[in-house]
Formats: C-alpha cells, sequence, structure tokens
C-alpha cells in the first residue's frame, strides 16, 4: 500500500479523533479514550473496507457494522460525520435532550447505525446473527464488529465466539481494542481477559495480531480475513487508549470523562497539528 | 374436547405449518425436543439454529437476523428466555424495535416435577415493563395456533407464553378469530368478571359454572394478550358487571391481574380480586396438585368472585 494512501487513512483517523473529542467536549460527558484508539480502526473500515453508500444507509447488500463497545460512540458518529452520513455540525449536539446522537449508538435515529449497542458483550452477538442472514440467503456482504478488551469479561462475548466458530461465520470480523485499560483500571488487574489471542483461538477463531494504529496493518489483516474460510477472524488490535492526545493516553481516568475547555483547547491543537502536518504531506 | 394438547407441541406444530408461507427462522438454546421447536426444525432443518446453552446470546443473535430482514423466534422456557435474558431482550430486541419473536415455553407452574427452579411466575410482569414489547398468553392449542399466526405477522417483538402440561382445546379452529390485544369474552355474565388466561381460562369457565348453581351471572373473558391489554372490554367489564376477578398462573404481582387493575383504577374503578400465585415460588408435584395447593382452581376462583361482588 502506498504512503499516499496510508496518509489519507490516517488523516481520516485524525479528524475522527477530533470531531470525538469536540463532542464529548460539548456533551460534557462521554468516552473519548476508546474512541480515539479505535479511530485508526473506523477510518480503514468506513473509508476503504466497508461497502457502504451514505446516500443510501439502508443498501441491502451493504456491509454491516456494529460497534460492540457501544460507548464508544463519539469514535463512530466522529467517521460518520467525515463519511458524510450525519453533519458535522450535528456532533455538538451529542448526549443533548434534543439531538438525535444518543450517548449510545440508535439504530433508529442515526443514519448509518446498523445497531443500538451499548450493553456490553451484547453487538458480537448481534454481528453473529447478521453474518448468519447472510449465509442463509447468500449474500456476499460482509459483518465487523469492535470490540472492548475490558468488554470480553463479559461471558456472553465467549458464547458468541462459540457460535460464530461452529457455525463457521467466516463473513464476520471482529476487532479487540485492546488498549489494556477499563473503568476501573489496568485490564490485568481488574479482571484479566489475558491471553486475548490465545482464547479465541481456543474458540476456534482466525486471529490475526496488528497495532492497532498501523494503517497498513490494519488493512493487511482485513485482507487476509477475507480469505479465510470457514472460520470467523478476530483482529487483536494493540492500541493506545487516548491515542492521539497526550495527556489522554494510557491514562484510565479519560475513559470516560469530558475535557474541560483549556483541556479541550490542548487537545484540539494537538491533533490540528497532526491534521495540518497529514495533509501537507 | 377429546385429545388434550399442550400449548408448547400447538406451538412447535403452528411453527412447522406456517414455515411454508412465511420466511421465519428458528432458534433454541438445547431445549428443542422440550420446547417443540423441534417439530419445525424436521420439517425445516435449514431455517433451524440451536445456539447451545447460551440463551444470552441466542437473543442478541436473534436480534441480528432481525436487523438483516429475518423474522425471528428464538425458543426456551420460560424461566431462561425472559428471566435469564432479559437484558438481552431489552436492549437487543425491544430498543432496537426489532422483529424477534420470543417463544417461551414452560411457563408456571404446571411445569410440574422439575419444580421452582423451572416453573417461571414471574416472565409476564418481566416483559410487561419493556417498551415495545406485546405479550401473549394462550389458553389452548387452537388460540397458541393464531397467536404464532398473528405474531408473525406483527412486526416488531413478541413475547409468547406457552406451557408444558398437556390441556383440553377449548376453541374450534374453524371461524376462531384471533386479534393482538382484543379479549375474547367466551361467556356472557351481569354480577362479575372473571378475566383469565393461559390455563386458567378452562378453570375460569368452570368457576362460572359453579357461580351459576349459586345463581350468580359470571362473564368470562379470556384476556390472551396482556400487552397490549384491551382496556375497552377491561372497562365495559367493570361498567356492566360491576366486580371483576383475575385469575393466572403468575405471581399476582406484574402479571394479568395488576394490568387489569391500572385499567380499572384508572377508567372505572370497581373491586378487582386476583387469582394468581401470591409472592411464592412454586415447587415440585403434579401439577394438578400444584394448581390445588397454590389455590389456582375454580373453586378459588369462584371464591374470589364472591368476595368481589360483596365489595360492590
Amino acid at each position: 500500500m502506498d504512503q499516499q494512501e496510508k496518509n489519507r487513512l490516517s488523516l481520516i483517523a485524525y479528524k475522527i479523533r477530533l470531531n470525538a473529542i469536540t463532542a464529548v467536549y460539548n456533551a460534557g460527558s462521554g468516552h473519548p479514550g476508546g474512541s480515539l484508539s479505535i479511530a485508526d480502526i473506523l477510518s480503514v473500515l468506513y473509508f476503504k473496507e466497508m461497502n457502504i453508500d451514505p446516500k443510501n444507509p439502508n443498501m441491502e447488500n451493504r456491509d454491516r457494522f456494529v460497534l460492540s463497545k457501544g460507548h464508544c460512540a463519539p469514535g463512530l458518529y466522529g467517521a460518520l460525520a467525515e463519511r458524510g452520513y450525519i453533519p458535522k455540525e450535528d456532533l455538538v449536539t451529542l448526549r443533548k435532550t434534543s439531538s438525535y446522537l444518543e450517548g449510545h449508538p440508535d439504530k433508529n435515529k442515526i443514519a448509518g447505525v446498523d445497531m443500538s449497542s451499548g450493553s456490553l458483550g451484547q453487538g458480537i452477538s448481534v454481528a453473529n446473527g447478521m453474518a448468519l442472514a447472510g449465509k442463509i440467503d447468500n449474500k456476499d456482504y460482509r459483518v465487523y464488529t469492535i470490540l472492548g478488551d475490558g468488554e470480553i469479561e463479559e461471558g456472553q462475548v465467549w458464547e458468541a465466539a462459540m457460535f460464530a466458530a461452529h457455525y463457521k461465520l467466516d463473513n464476520l470480523t471482529a476487532f479487540v481494542d485492546y488498549n489494556s485499560l477499563q473503568i476501573d483500571g489496568p485490564i490485568t488487574e481488574v479482571m484479566s481477559p489475558e491471553p486475548i489471542a490465545d482464547k479465541f483461538d481456543a474458540f476456534g477463531w482466525n486471529v490475526i495480531n496488528i497495532d492497532a494504529h498501523d494503517i497498513e496493518q490494519i488493512v493487511s489483516a482485513l485482507e487476509t480475513a477475507k480469505t479465510v474460510k470457514g472460520k470467523p477472524t478476530v483482529i487483536v488490535a494493540k492500541s493506545v487508549k487516548g491515542k492521539g492526545v497526550s495527556f489522554m493516553e494510557n491514562n484510565v481516568s479519560w475513559h470516560g470523562a469530558a475535557p474541560n475547555t483549556e483541556q479541550f483547547e490542548q487537545a484540539e491543537k494537538e491533533l490540528k497539528a497532526k491534521i495540518k502536518e497529514l495533509e501537507e504531506n | 374436547m377429546a385429545e388434550k394438547i399442550a400449548t408448547r407441541e400447538a406451538y412447535g406444530k403452528a411453527l412447522a405449518e406456517f414455515s411454508k408461507d412465511y420466511d421465519i427462522v428458528v432458534m433454541d438454546a438445547d431445549l428443542a425436543a422440550a420446547t417443540k421447536t423441534g417439530i419445525f426444525k424436521k420439517a425445516c432443518p435449514e431455517r433451524f439454529f440451536d445456539c447451545g446453552i447460551a440463551e444470552g446470546n441466542m437473543m442478541s443473535t436473534a436480534a441480528g437476523l432481525a436487523a438483516c430482514g429475518k423474522t425471528v423466534f428464538a425458543s426456551s422456557f420460560a424461566m431462561f428466555a425472559a428471566g435469564r435474558a432479559f437484558e438481552q431482550i431489552r436492549n437487543s430486541i425491544c430498543y432496537p424495535n426489532l422483529n424477534v419473536k420470543i417463544g417461551a415455553t414452560h411457563g408456571g407452574i404446571s411445569v410440574g416435577e422439575d419444580g421452582a427452579t423451572h416453573q417461571c411466575l414471574e416472565d409476564i410482569g418481566i416483559m410487561r415493563t419493556i417498551p415495545n414489547m406485546v405479550v401473549i398468553n394462550p389458553c389452548d392449542a387452537v388460540e397458541t395456533r393464531a397467536a404464532v399466526k398473528a405474531a408473525i405477522e406483527h412486526n416488531g417483538p413478541v413475547y409468547l407464553r406457552f406451557c408444558r402440561l398437556a390441556t383440553n382445546v377449548l376453541f374450534e379452529q374453524d371461524n376462531f378469530k384471533f386479534e393482538i390485544g382484543k379479549g375474547i369474552t367466551l361467556k356472557d355474565g351481569k354480577d362479575v368478571s372473571i378475566i383469565a388466561n393461559g390455563l386458567l381460562v378452562e378453570k375460569a369457565l368452570e368457576a362460572a359454572e359453579i357461580l351459576q348453581q349459586e345463581g350468580i351471572s359470571a362473564r368470562v373473558i379470556d384476556m390472551h394478550t396482556v400487552k397490549p391489554i384491551d382496556k375497552e372490554l377491561v372497562l365495559k367489564a367493570a361498567e356492566e358487571t360491576g366486580a371483576i376477578v383475575t385469575a393466572e398462573e403468575h405471581n399476582v404481582y406484574g402479571g394479568l391481574g395488576s394490568a387489569v387493575a391500572e385499567v380499572v383504577c384508572e377508567g372505572r374503578p370497581v373491586p378487582v380480586m386476583r387469582v394468581g400465585t401470591l409472592d411464592k415460588f412454586g415447587k415440585s408435584g403434579k401439577p394438578a396438585e400444584l394448581f390445588e395447593l397454590y389455590g389456582l382452581t375454580a373453586q378459588n376462583i369462584a371464591i374470589k368472585a364472591k368476595e368481589a361482588i360483596a365489595l360492590k
């Protein structure tokens, strides 16, 4: 993949980050840390990988996406705004009573949201159902989902992992956003889900380990996933929670807190500098 | 009233029958032999998916199928459907208003010998509190078949409660009319109304006969749909008979009795007595003996009817 394409997707990822932070700042609450850690994955999915059409959000054979870690809605909305599903100016209405931009994704309110989510562990099962529907109907769409590494502590994730392997859902690709932090602290201290890759492997999945902020690795893993037949693929994506905003990186206190004005201005400055750098590249 | 048929049996047969005309998908959680979805599986194996003993995953997976246009029936025992998987039903199915039908069998104490852990007496109450959910508890095989068809044709989530025990068939299939949210008046009466559903409908009819012998004229209503409740029919009963008894195989908290009392209190206050389990767990035993033990009998309904009349 050429440098120009990598830059294009990386630039979009930073725009998604800026959108997410702007939304959370204006809402006064929300989840910036995990939204920032999945921005590169969202960029690749929404701007390269998925067969989707913002003008026809319910296109029958579109690829589906379920944000199983639904609290990272600001990241998803950031991507949907960049892709043209929702007006960018609406992002500042996040979480407001009069807004359709719910704190967690609502499929019936927001164009481009294939499934409502927020209660952890359920999104991967929903993605299974979508993938199974594709198999039943012999359709060639693919289904993508992003799980949190804390989220996989939910037992339902492993029920779903069994199901996907049992029914050979090779049209399903799940990401685990492996940023190693959850609300109460490091995942290894709260309730270790490790070794993550080995667990999915034992459940019968094709496992790919990548750096969640390396565009080329994300693209390449998705390409590989499409070639694997008879089993679902999980991409365990080692990420930095809060990626792109210096004071949020690897800091668990930014899991679910909004920046104050000063912090927002600092975050905005850093993200805009990165965007400018990528635009000039 | 020749052959006895369990509503779960009628459910399985209805799924198989309607699989010919409707594009339905059926899921079960390792209980296909008991819930009778196995009958559908035999008729239509390519549209049957066993989820194993993992009800939460089954409900959310059903939601995913429905999000891609499928009409899905997800089955387990009432205990593990409404109970174990409540939150998946609430968040994955009802919040996005997806076209999933929960076929919950083994409701109530008529489960019998398996005892309290398998006798769900809370499901109607739990399911009734979720927005978008329709709750139906049919009383016999004919009504079950009609309810399954109505659920298929209804766009949105439906909770269907069936029973394990083989019971009498009260209706005749020919000309049977079923509409979600419309109760059926089985017998007219002027002194008291007995509003029942599920297996208590037959006992309500028996209670009306007991009352008849004592010179009391009882109206009997089969309120198969607990949500949306047929307000018009309930208020008409309150207005015209002035006293109501509800009868259900469920805790008196949260189910049909509560639903009827809510409507009566707000619209036309008259005495309402409730027959159901009295905030107690079930236990092992023969269903008929358990019905006696928990007061789910025609005699008890008749007693409560007279108490309601006395309060007029």
